[in-house]
């Protein structure tokens, strides 16, 4: 696999169409520098093509190719300019003998002074800007990135952090427990307050907006603040305790987003919340916005699955992670393992480490294709909100760890002796499960009958789990690492 | 008298179990002390949910590796301010927490009368809301 680049010169820059392998985009032996953002992709081929030459096109059309030689090129420091592709793995279990088209993992090197700092926006316009489209890859996914130290510095990161949401809201050492208010449309204001007044009141840490929920008809949105805002105080004053409400802050417009996010502060509100549809650079100001306002930033991911549900186009969950953790926000969906939504339990875990880690380590298993320092940028709390209820409780513990939010919506609403006990049931599970693993139990293994134990003394818990104590969602996973044990590491 | 369910504060990691038994405090100590963070005791007569700084029953104790000892503070404190809130803290020195990791309530006084809520009508319908203690209509020390 020997570099096939053409020597620069007269030859090199003849007008006329020259294989993308020929000018400098396919360096099997290219060393890595320390500041290379790198990135991984699952690329298909057009059937019949040389995948390194895709590879190489792939990595020039992402940075400075076009379709044919410019003599421009000879204007600039153009070697250094170029994004090298330096490897070309075939994906176990695909092409020949398998019932799965070829398909291959590239790895490209780009320089860093490809990238505008500060801003993901100019990140992706190369990386997944034009490639997706071309007409040599029949299918494309950006599986990961590795992201320089040099560049993560000139990111502002979490505006909050796991560490200061924890101080702030003075709740440590477990999960924190949540709901999005249901039915997530047509609830008037007041009706609306309602639901969450009473779950904050029976033990649960946030209420939530949901993803749609921004001004319509049946709720506008001034309405809707005012009411959370009383019943978030009023929960707080019979607990104890702080308390919050995420208030989607999502609009047709910056200026009206900066709006209703400054009126949520003039209420007093602990937390905002943002769609990420509302795209990446709306996300960074937001974000710097609620860093200036001593505000947690709340963001649920919104149509992602759109791209990043198959497995060989679109990019993986686990770059949208590393991106927004970069773009600054505290929480995001990043997936429950049990409940109703997509996710392999390995596959959730490369996320949430994503989110977590001072540093993650390359591991195959978890998806995690390259090895990244997160240059102290503060850490992300991923939400876990989707059809889970308190029987899993033992489930999402093991699963899941301290740092992350349970939300329980339907579990908690749609409890047969009302909503104040669905939050008495969940917060009861929970504090019992996080006991039990402290005291060093096999809470895999024991936690139905931990639960089971907690139920004789608390009657909510009993009505929880006998109402859902058959419901489990379990479909195979569509998203799932492909990887051989073996195989050596990528750098 | 608090009308949440329970009817007392349910700050700290276990305020929705009965109350813990020594011998459950000492299980949750050895977990701290295994994880590597020092264990502290704090306890206050405001409650209030936004006041941090519970004063301290001594500094942490940071060279203390012995349950049983820990658990003897504990007691300790307990006898001295048995009508006070008390809570046992532990605190991670780690790189990228450095904050504490867990919060429990171990004491508590026999009557909570929790917490009303004032409103101020400001501009419009906007309401500027205040949590109020009710204990601390009493000066401090004298309020269970």
């Amino acid at each position: 696999m020997a570099s096939e680049t053409m020597k620069e010169g007269k030859e090199r820059y003849k007008s006329g169409v020259i294989p993308y392998k020929k000018m400098g985009y396919w360096e099997p032996d290219y060393k890595i520098k320390d500041t290379d953002v790198l990135a991984m992709f699952r690329m298909t081929p057009q059937p019949g093509m040389d995948p390194e030459e895709v590879a190489a096109a792939v990595a020039g059309e992402s940075s400075t190719a076009t379709w044919t030689v410019v003599w421009t090129d000879r204007l600039t420091a153009c070697e250094m300019y170029r994004a090298k592709c330096y490897r070309c793995d075939l994906v176990p279990n695909t092409g020949e003998g398998t019932k799965t088209e070829a398909q291959y993992f590239i790895y490209i090197a780009y320089e860093l002074d490809l990238f505008e700092g500060g801003s993901i926006a100019n990140l992706t316009a190369s990386i997944i800007g034009n490639v997706f489209g071309m007409k040599a890859v029949r299918a494309l996914r950006l599986e990961d990135m590795r992201i320089p130290v040099a560049y993560l510095k000139t990111f502002q990161g979490p505006a909050t952090g796991v560490i200061v949401e924890r101080e702030r809201l003075d709740k440590f050492g477990r999960p924190l427990l949540g709901a999005t208010t249901k039915p997530k449309l047509g609830l008037s204001g007041r009706n609306y307050g309602r639901v969450v007044y009473e779950a904050l009141k029976g033990g649960l840490d946030f209420m939530k907006d949901d993803e749609n929920i921004n001004s319509q008809p049946f709720m506008h949105w001034r309405d809707r603040f005012m009411y959370c805002m009383e019943a978030v105080n009023k929960a707080s004053a019979a607990t104890g305790e702080v308390k919050g409400h995420y208030l989607n802050v999502t609009a047709g417009t910056m200026e009206e987003m900066y709006k209703r996010a400054e009126f949520a502060k003039s209420l007093g509100s602990v937390i905002i919340m943002i769609d990420l549809v509302i795209g990446y650079t709306a996300i960074q100001s937001m974000a710097l916005w609620a860093r200036q306002n001593d505000m947690i930033l709340h963001l649920h991911r919104a149509g992602n699955s759109t791209y990043s549900r198959q497995k060989n186009h679109g990019m993986s969950f686990r770059v949208i992670c590393k991106w927004m953790r970069m773009a600054g926000v505290d929480h995001i969906h990043a997936g429950t393992v049990v409940g109703k939504l997509e996710g392999d339990p390995l596959m959730i875990r490369g996320y949430y480490d994503t989110l977590l880690d001072t540093h993650t380590p390359l591991n195959l298993e978890k998806g995690l294709f390259f090895e990244q320092d997160w240059a102290s940028l503060n850490k992300c709390m991923p939400v876990a909100s989707g059809g889970i209820h308190a029987g899993q409780m033992h489930q999402l513990l093991t699963y899941l760890g301290d740092d992350v939010v349970l939300q329980f919506g339907g579990g908690t609403i749609g409890h047969p002796q009302g909503i104040q006990a669905g939050a008495v049931a969940n917060r009861t599970a929970l504090e019992v499960m996080v006991q039990a693993r402290n005291e060093g139990r096999d809470i895999w293994n024991e936690g139905p009958q931990i639960l089971q134990d907690a139920a004789k003394w608390c009657g909510p818990l009993k009505a929880g789990l006998d109402t859902w104590k058959d419901v489990s969602f379990n479909y195979e996973s569509t998203d799932t690492p492909d990887f051989v044990p073996s195989a050596t590491t990528s750098v | 008298m608090m009308t949440n369910p329970g009817n007392q504060i349910t700050q700290g990691q276990f305020s929705f179990l009965p109350p813990l038994t020594d011998v459950q405090i000492t299980a949750q100590i050895k977990y701290a002390l295994k994880s590597g963070w020092s264990l502290a005791v704090e306890y206050t007569d405001d409650p209030h949910p936004r006041n941090t700084y519970w004063e301290m029953f001594g500094n942490p104790m940071f060279d203390l590796k012995d349950p049983a000892g820990i658990l003897m503070e504990i007691n300790n404190c307990r006898k001295t301010f048995p009508n006070h809130y008390i809570r046992v803290m532990a605190f991670s020195s780690a790189y990228g927490i450095e904050s504490p990791t867990m919060s429990y309530i171990v004491n508590r006084p026999k009557n909570e009368p929790g917490f009303g809520l004032v409103r101020q009508e400001t501009d419009s319908r906007s309401i500027r809301y205040t949590v109020h203690s009710y204990a601390t209509e009493k000066p401090e020390g004298e309020r269970y």
